[in-house]
């Protein structure tokens, strides 16, 4: 009885699935994008360690605090860190007065103590990186109904990690004759739609002042800003690398002993002496 | 005590003796996964994936605990909850990664737990309820692992859980009705997100219940072995302790070894990076693909693509998936053979290996956009993952001739096969002889050994 | 244990037996110690709330006599101006008579006696003792009173009457300007 119910459900089933196979498919008009859209070029970055293998590397303090200055000083004109607190920069090498300091330079919202009325006070480290629109409407105003996200998970958020943002920010070039850029976007291969909101934020060699002297070309201030994003959104990594070195070793080392108990235990069964008695 | 050779507890000191009167929870234990039960001793290294199975439940459960203790399940601030633990909980980082993918790994373990008793035919009598209890435990555990999924909130979670609540309007008549009961709403909202977290909190509670039952259904028979021959004799068993305690521990010991690896060098590998943006009502992600653990019932949902037969194709689409799981409650009746393992059983064993190449095309094409020709691939991929349950294997029954089976399991183990081969049957003569029942039957007096 | 059939083996193949499952046994547990300190430091204060530890309080607003209650910790702190004649009661008292003998210069800073910065919980069971807003009941020492189980403290915010054993706390603090102090 089971067999037959079970036949019967298996034939409709497979019947149906083969018809929906052979129906005819409507012909299919290639998507424009897909023949322009170019993938993240991959580049070895200094925090990935030997061989780019993610497995050693440290992030690299002057290079996360070159790509604070990018972020800073381009970026932040329309993109927010917001899950990003002051003080999480001591993480990059920032002194207690810098991050005071540099905290004071930013309004957060706040309430005024006298009125009660909205209002804002100075930034405290304690604080996160404001956001620069209050809500997504505010922003698609005035972006031109463009939304910049947050860039604290950027890298993290998109395929491609790292090498996305730095494909997308140093990825801008002329559009191919047959492919229409709308008003108010640039063509940009390494965006999805091809047509991207964002103006080119690198203009040219030297835009950023580095403090540390490193000459700021294009292509640098790209992976210093790609770098600093990428800490942004995983601050925790090399912890969790280092976490995961420490256990690898540990767990291998535990697992031949293990193993070595293991072959021991079975001893008596795997390899019977003559004369032993059985373990049962 | 399935077996009349099994060992039995005796108490040694005072203390033991007075416990194992009053509640005997050592004899209990000795008597489950001591060295009271006798195990085959011809057990190879796939029999270990059921412990590690548990053991992936433990590791979710204790880290699910520790983030509750951090979430805010609401849709204002359940995103940002998940990167406060990310960055600012103590090592919040690595439990929340411990967690995301341990679910990934639990699967992984379940899968490899599932396609072990396909293969040596543990579904089979008289092992059928505590097949269809794992049964159980995968539809579970799925349920479990999404509602998790949508927890985070991220727009993958969003409309995972939109397009997954989704497939409950395709019932006919009440399909509407009962889609905003789930949700508590006419969208996924605060009342999803909520009940979502209660249900997932309880879930792995109830699947651990399901797991005792689970082994103890296991204890009644005793386990299955790679000859899938009965167990005959003391020659044939050695005691679960220490003999695959030892093995288990190797055996999680490696599996902790490969999990710390993926946590803490591509702890987002087999996730989303859409999942990393928050949820947005109103901008739906490019694709949207669940878990790489349900990607082939997702191919086979998405495999439905005409309406035939006066149904629609999405009710046929739901209609397969859930047929696609509870198919699998009826497999000990579906293969009729009385040869259990595949190793002796030569035609199925082909089917076997096409079914495990089926699945893998399966989660390709469920991971995939719907373009040709992963479409017509996929249709007819999950028109043979039907075919390979409902019809093939019930046919190979009748028309395979399987290889001479070892007359026991230590001669299979010794290598002295014989040529004749035993007589096929699945039950050996004597096997029912002895009352069975582990749990429940620790007396408070011992028994002596026979 | 595996032990018990060793007898066949020679002496110096059960030495090396044991010491194989002493050694995982006791990677094992060291392993497992190693989980469980994430798994119990999780619950200590995470590093937002840690961030929040220290905090700013402008006290050049506050009239003498008056007094201001801020959230330090998720705790209110009581910052009171001093009258001189609440000084001066304060000084009068004989220090070797108090329950929690302190004098109030020790309990403020050189040359800002007038600044009496204290926490708000009651040294008993944690209540928020009266006292500090405008019309609140000070007690019988001019203090702060707390309305729990009636603990009476004076105007150097000394226990001198009901339950509690100690004086309130007074927090890390130090001036930043005359009129500013940083608490924590």
């Amino acid at each position: 009885m089971v067999r037959l119910g079970a036949f019967g459900v298996g034939l409709l089933f497979v019947v149906t699935l083969l018809w929906a196979a052979v129906q005819p498919r409507d012909p299919v008009q290639p998507d424009p994008v897909e023949k322009y859209h170019l993938a993240p070029v991959a580049i070895d970055w200094s925090w990935r360690g030997p061989g780019n293998a993610g497995i050693f590397g440290t992030f690299d303090r002057a290079q996360l605090q070159r790509g604070f200055a990018v972020y800073k000083g381009i970026c932040s004109a329309c993109h927010a860190i917001h899950r990003v607190a002051f003080r999480d920069l001591a993480d990059i090498g920032f002194t207690a007065p810098q991050i005071k300091a540099l905290a004071k330079e930013y309004d957060i919202p706040s309430i005024d103590d006298k009125t009660g009325e909205p209002s804002t006070r100075k930034g405290l480290p304690s604080d996160k990186f404001p956001l620069i629109y209050p809500n997504e409407i505010a922003a698609r105003a005035a972006q031109n109904g463009a939304l910049p996200p947050d860039l604290s998970l950027i890298t993290k958020a998109r395929e491609g990690g790292a090498n996305y943002v730095h494909s997308l920010i140093t990825g801008y070039r002329d559009a191919p004759k047959d492919w229409q850029v709308p008003d108010g976007l640039y063509y940009n291969p390494y965006f999805r739609s091809l047509n991207v909101a964002m103006p080119p934020p690198l203009s040219g060699d030297g835009q950023i002042e580095y403090a540390d002297g490193t000459k700021a070309t294009k292509d640098q201030m790209a992976r210093d800003v790609a770098t600093f994003l990428t800490w942004t959104a995983e601050p925790k990594l090399e912890a969790r690398r280092s976490t995961g070195v420490a256990a690898v070793l540990f767990l291998a080392a535990l697992s031949v002993l293990a193993y070595l108990s293991y072959v021991r235990v079975w001893a008596d069964i795997k390899h019977p002496k003559a004369g032993a008695v059985p373990a049962e | 005590m399935s077996f009349p050779w099994a060992k039995h507890y005796q108490p040694t000191t005072t203390f033991g003796r007075y416990l194992d009167a009053k509640l005997p929870l050592p004899r209990f234990i000795y008597d489950s996964v001591g060295a009271g039960y006798p195990a085959p001793k011809n057990l190879n290294y796939f029999y270990n994936f059921g412990f590690l199975a548990g053991a992936a439940l433990m590791i979710q459960i204790i880290t699910g605990i520790v983030l509750a203790m951090h979430y805010r399940a609401d849709t204002s601030l359940a995103f940002d909850s998940v990167e406060h633990i990310m960055r600012d909980v103590n090592s919040g980082w690595l439990i929340r990664y411990m967690h995301a993918v341990g679910a990934s790994f639990f699967f992984a373990v379940v899968y490899i737990h599932i396609f072990r008793g396909l293969y040596y035919g543990s579904y089979k009598a008289p092992r059928e309820v505590l097949w269809m209890l794992g049964v159980v435990i995968l539809l579970l555990m799925m349920a479990a692992a999404f509602m998790g999924y949508v927890l985070v909130w991220g727009q993958m979670s969003f409309w995972g859980a939109t397009v997954i609540t989704n497939l409950f309007s395709a019932v006919p008549y009440v399909g509407e009705t009962l889609h905003t009961w789930l949700l508590g709403g006419f969208a996924a909202d605060n009342a999803t997100l909520n009940r979502f977290f209660s249900l997932h909190y309880l879930l792995p509670f109830v699947i651990l219940g399901v797991i005792i039952l689970h082994v103890w259904a296991l204890h009644i028979p005793g386990s299955n072995n790679p000859t899938g021959v009965d167990v005959k004799g003391p020659q044939d068993t050695v005691p679960f302790h220490p003999y695959y305690t030892a093995k288990d521990f190797f055996g999680l010991s490696v599996y902790l070894m490969l999990f710390a690896g993926v946590v803490c060098f591509l702890p987002n590998a087999l996730g989303e990076p859409d999942n990393y943006i928050p949820a947005n009502p109103l901008a739906t992600p490019a694709e949207i693909v669940p878990e790489w653990y349900l990607l082939p019932f997702y191919a086979i949902l998405k495999s439905f693509t005409v309406d035939f037969l006066f149904i629609p194709a999405k009710l046929w689409g739901v209609l397969a998936m859930v047929s696609a799981i509870a198919l699998l409650f009826f497999l000990p009746w579906l293969d009729t053979s009385p040869v259990r393992s595949n190793t002796y059983r030569p035609l199925n064993r082909i089917f076997f290996w096409v079914l495990v190449a089926d699945c893998l095309v399966l989660g390709y094409c469920g991971g995939h956009p719907p373009v040709e020709p992963l479409v017509r691939i996929g249709q007819l991929a999950a028109a043979y993952y039907f075919a390979h349950f409902l019809l093939i294997v019930p046919f190979v029954a009748r028309i395979e001739k399987p290889l001479p089976l070892p007359h026991s399991i230590n001669e299979a183990v010794l290598g002295k096969e014989s040529k004749t081969g035993a007589p096929i049957g699945l039950q050996p003569p004597g096997y029912n002889e002895t009352p069975a029942g582990t749990l429940g039957s620790g007396g408070a007096t011992p028994q002596p050994a026979e | 244990m595996a032990t018990q059939h060793s007898d066949d083996l020679t002496e110096s193949g059960e030495r090396r037996r044991d010491f194989i499952y002493i050694a995982t046994g006791a990677f094992a547990a060291a392993g497992a110690a190693t989980v469980l300190w994430p798994l119990i430091n999780q619950m200590n204060p995470s590093a937002d709330v840690l961030a929040l530890a220290s905090i700013d309080v402008d006290l050049a607003a506050i009239q003498p006599g008056q007094a201001i209650v801020v959230s330090w910790r998720g705790k209110p702190v009581f910052a009171r101006h001093l009258t001189p004649a609440e000084i001066a009661a304060a000084n009068k008292v004989d220090v070797a008579s108090l329950r929690d003998p302190q004098t109030l210069a020790q309990r403020t800073k050189p040359g800002q006696t007038q600044w009496l910065i204290t926490l708000g919980v009651c040294t008993h069971l944690g209540c928020v003792p009266l006292g500090a807003r405008e019309g609140e009941n000070k007690g019988e020492f001019g203090g702060y009173f707390c309305p729990c189980h009636g603990s009476q403290y004076d105007t150097a915010a000394r226990i001198r009457k009901g339950p509690a054993p100690r004086n309130l706390e007074v927090p890390v603090y130090s001036f930043k300007s005359p009129t500013s102090v940083t608490i924590g």
